[in-house]
């Protein structure tokens, strides 16, 4: 299972089809164009309707880049965290046989089927005010929840599999065989780690992270379950759209949405200069 | 360890919670006419939008990845965007298109076909975030598909249908069940990007995790942990199932 | 160094602690710090704007403090969840006493008495209900009876989740009780068939006036009056107010929060913030923002805008929000009821 992954056209005699061209090309142009061009149009549409001025101006506000910077403080902790336990994680499968092996990749997986709202409310369960762990908490003025890093907690749960998953199927497919070299050689286990192992995962790794980090920084439902949305101290870019939303500035609401929209843009064009680049790197993975 | 502290513990608490009210208190609420619908509804337009997925996602795999044309990779791109784009940002811009003065929602009001406010809002919503995965997992084995055995499929004299129905379908089939599993997957889950357009009427458009959240604000944490837990072993029991299936069709595919 | 310095430099500390090592960041923030965090409902964002702004300028003027007012709205059930769940409000002002009572019952964090703290019932203004209609009323809605005649659409928030929702179905409620031969299971069948009218159910009283009056569904709004007029200022005059025959006299509520406020050593000025919203000034802002207020001054001031109309109260029609909770919203109560037919 690989997700977002971009190729070639084939070539030779592969079936083609070519009769039926035109008629594929229009439909799936017709069904990209409905269901995913248009949504994108309209966000940018609403967020310059009265000008480039009234598109900028609910950015500068105090709340708004509060929200920014939020939003980069979250990406920046959860996405890190997700890496190390991504690498770990995949070390750990694709090179050791150990029991609860395969419950182990299932937990690994096991957030991509729960719901936003369900990553959001099992932290609420434990270090809510009425959870196992609140009255504990409050007592010793630890926050979690309605601060930074309950936002922290729910982003790191909903993006946990991305880097993992994207390690695994390469990690296995490359073997051991150059890492065991470099321990015969007399290299120690840190230094085999960051000379061999990490460049022959490195890109997988960085499409791992740009993956992560885009989910991280646009993830909805599951922070807006611990959030408390407090105004410029607990509202993330994507709540900060829903706040304006319902502060009847629309403009200012889809002029947020546009940035995160315009992150998600970037994203696409790293991964697909990243894919471009390192196809060859990239390809193990593919084909799992 | 992270993994313990990241997934397993609050799965516990997740786990753990719905028995504060005991047996009974779980079957009442999972009883409950709302709490049934709603799970219907997650469950049957998810599967509805995955499986309109799958054709449409072949469909673009295919154009993809066996046709030249200008601006492919553009396009190619472009059908990441529904999973880089915020589900909220979505939410917004599908109702502002859907809605009854929307771009389309207009000209299909006039038709007579409300599509926001209704369930039709949230398979349009559902489609949009489930495309991306079946079409991602498709499209490599369209690419690494044998060439040799779709030219040998030629000389036979094979015609184009039966070369696609014979060759093509088998080898992408598998993929196209774990395409279809995780389309399925993410879709049950979604709250921001449905609940903006669903209109959200008990029994008719009210989606399992919207119902989740209302229990919650009723001080529910029992009921709403329920209703959670229902919903992620129905989906882990269909995930068991399409993997299954999955094992039977590589199988059979080697055969 | 003024206390400015030393918050912003506390400030920058914290944010660069939060870089470095995750917990904690905003617990390090609480600390002495002059804050005060008010927890809302929704359509007093606006309001309270206006009113924290004056506040501070008051506090800076009298103590020479300058004060912080964070400020967090939602649905009055979300937000007052957020506040059990542990969310650090120093004041709650809510849509209704239901919501600060639970706060008091299931997190202990105020008194079971504290709407008899401050003046009038603790709530320093009232609303009510009323229709919001199309320009011209083309569909001729006058009162509760027209909102179930056929081919009416009619938008009000889910009142599970939503406090104004919960004001417009007892007005609703009330107005079929007292028709001539009102009956309870008369009133069930009128609320049956006016949320069949309903085509959306949002999850707030925001949602719900975006559906109608930004999106175009609808052809009456079951509003908050507040919310109704600044309606007609936001969205241009392409929409009339229509006073039903008997509406409801809500009463949304302010308490402080008692432990939170001596978690954060924030007593004084959380008390004085609370009394500051009977003050003249704030209750002006009150009346400038479209809510009913107490003080007789703003009152003949804003006066015109604010029909007379007969109201029930919850106390004298319901017996209480608790019962009124109990019977209507929780579940299996005559809510979930009316929609199992």
């Amino acid at each position: 299972m690989t997700l977002l992954r971009q190729g070639f056209a084939g070539r030779g005699p592969l079936v083609r089809l070519p009769g039926l061209a035109p008629l594929f090309l229009a439909l799936t142009l017709l069904v990209l164009g409905v269901l995913i061009v248009l949504p994108l149009g309209v966000v940018f549409h609403q967020a310059f309707a009265r000008g480039l001025e009234a598109y900028l101006e609910p950015l500068k506000q105090p709340d708004a880049l509060a929200a920014i910077r939020l939003t980069l403080v979250v990406a920046a902790i959860s996405v890190p965290l997700n890496a190390v336990f991504g690498v770990a994680a995949a070390w750990a499968v694709a090179r050791f046989e150990f029991r609860g092996k395969s419950l182990l990749v299932t937990f690994i997986d096991l957030p991509f089927s729960m719901s936003p709202v369900v990553s959001g409310l099992v932290w609420v369960l434990l270090f809510g005010a009425q959870g196992w762990f609140g009255p504990w908490l409050q007592d010793h003025g630890v926050k979690i929840i309605f601060a930074t890093t309950g936002l922290v907690l729910a982003t790191t749960l909903v993006t946990l599999p991305f880097v993992a998953r994207e390690l695994i199927p390469l990690m296995q497919d490359q073997g051991a065989d150059e890492e065991a070299a470099a321990l015969t050689l007399g290299a120690g286990g840190w230094t085999t780690f960051f000379r061999v192992t990490l460049p022959n995962i490195k890109w997988a790794l960085l499409y791992g992270v740009l993956l992560c980090n885009a989910r991280a920084m646009g993830e909805f439902g599951a922070v807006s379950v611990v959030s408390g949305s407090v105004r410029g101290l607990t509202t993330t870019l994507p709540l900060h759209v829903e706040v304006l939303y319902n502060d009847y500035e629309f403009v200012g609401a889809f002029a947020a949405a546009s940035i995160l929209a315009g992150l998600g843009l970037l994203t696409l064009v790293l991964k697909t200069v990243l894919e471009w680049r390192h196809s060859g790197e990239l390809s193990a993975s593919r084909r799992h | 360890m992270w993994l313990g502290l990241v997934v397993v513990l609050p799965l516990t608490a997740l786990v753990l919670r719905p028995w504060e009210v005991g047996l009974s208190g779980i079957w009442s609420t999972l009883t409950e006419d709302r709490v049934l619908a709603a799970l219907r509804l997650s469950f049957g337009v998810s599967l509805l939008a995955a499986l309109t997925n799958i054709p449409l996602g072949l469909m673009t795999a295919w154009t993809l990845t066996r046709y030249e044309f200008p601006g492919r990779r553009v396009i190619d791109a472009l059908v990441d965007l529904p999973f880089a784009l915020p589900t909220a940002v979505a939410g917004i811009a599908l109702t502002a298109i859907y809605g009854p003065t929307g771009v389309l929602g207009e000209p299909l009001a006039k038709l007579g076909i409300k599509a926001a406010y209704n369930p039709i809002g949230i398979y349009i919503a559902l489609l949009f975030i489930g495309l991306p995965f079946v079409v991602r997992t498709v499209q490599p084995v369209l690419q690494d598909l044998d060439r040799e055995v779709e030219e040998a499929a030629q000389t036979l004299g094979a015609t184009n249908l039966q070369r696609f129905r014979l060759v093509v379908l088998p080898a992408v089939l598998p993929a196209l069940v774990s395409g279809f599993s995780l389309a399925f997957a993410r879709a049950v889950g979604e709250y921001g990007s449905v609940i903006f357009i669903a209109g959200n009427m008990p029994l008719k458009s009210e989606i399992a995790p919207l119902l989740i959240v209302i229990k919650l604000e009723q001080y529910d944490y029992a009921g709403a942990a329920t209703v959670g837990l229902a919903m992620l072993l129905i989906s882990f029991g269909a995930l068991l199932a399409v993997n299954g299936l999955q094992l039977v069709l590589a199988r059979r595919g080697r055969a | 160094m003024s206390i400015d310095e030393i918050l912003n430099r506390r400030r920058l500390i914290a944010t660069a602690a939060a870089v470095a090592v995750v917990p904690g960041w905003a617990s390090a923030e609480s600390g002495k710090s002059l804050t005060l965090l008010n927890v809302s409902y929704d359509p007093t964002r606006e309001l309270y704007k206006d009113v924290n702004a004056a506040f501070a300028a008051y506090w800076k003027s009298r103590t020479g403090q300058t004060l912080t007012l964070n400020q967090s709205h939602g649905g009055s059930g979300k937000q007052a969840r957020a506040v059990i769940d542990g969310l650090e409000a120093d004041v709650v002002t809510l849509a209704l006493a239901y919501d600060i009572d639970e706060i008091a019952t299931r997190a202990k964090l105020l008194p079971a008495n504290w709407q008899s703290r401050l003046r009038n019932n603790s709530a320093p203004y009232t609303s009510t209900i009323v229709f919001l209609v199309r320009k011209g009323n083309p569909k001729g809605i006058r009162d509760w009876g027209d909102l179930v005649k056929p081919g009416v659409q009619v938008i009000t928030p889910n009142p599970k989740t939503s406090g104004g929702a919960r004001w417009n179905y007892l007005a609703a409620y009330a107005w079929a009780l007292k028709q001539p031969g009102g009956t309870p299971a008369k009133a069930e069948a009128y609320l049956s068939a006016l949320f069949k009218n309903v085509p959306v159910l949002d999850t707030g009283a925001r949602g719900s006036t975006t559906t109608f009056a930004e999106r175009g569904l609808g052809d009456v709004l079951l509003a908050w009056e507040n919310e109704a007029y600044l309606s007609l200022e936001e969205f241009g005059p392409k929409f009339d107010i229509v006073y039903p025959s008997l509406s409801i006299l809500a009463e949304p509520t302010a308490a402080l929060v008692d432990k939170n406020v001596q978690r954060h050593g924030t007593r004084v000025v959380a008390t004085g913030y609370l009394n500051f919203l009977y003050s003249p000034l704030a209750q002006d802002l009150i009346g400038k923002h479209h809510f009913r207020p107490r003080d007789p001054k703003a009152l003949a001031k804003y006066g015109a805008k604010f029909r007379k109309l007969p109201m029930v109260t919850i106390d004298g029609e319901f017996g209480g929000w608790r019962k009124a909770q109990a019977a209507h919203f929780a579940d299996g109560g005559v809510f979930d009821r009316i929609y199992r037919r």
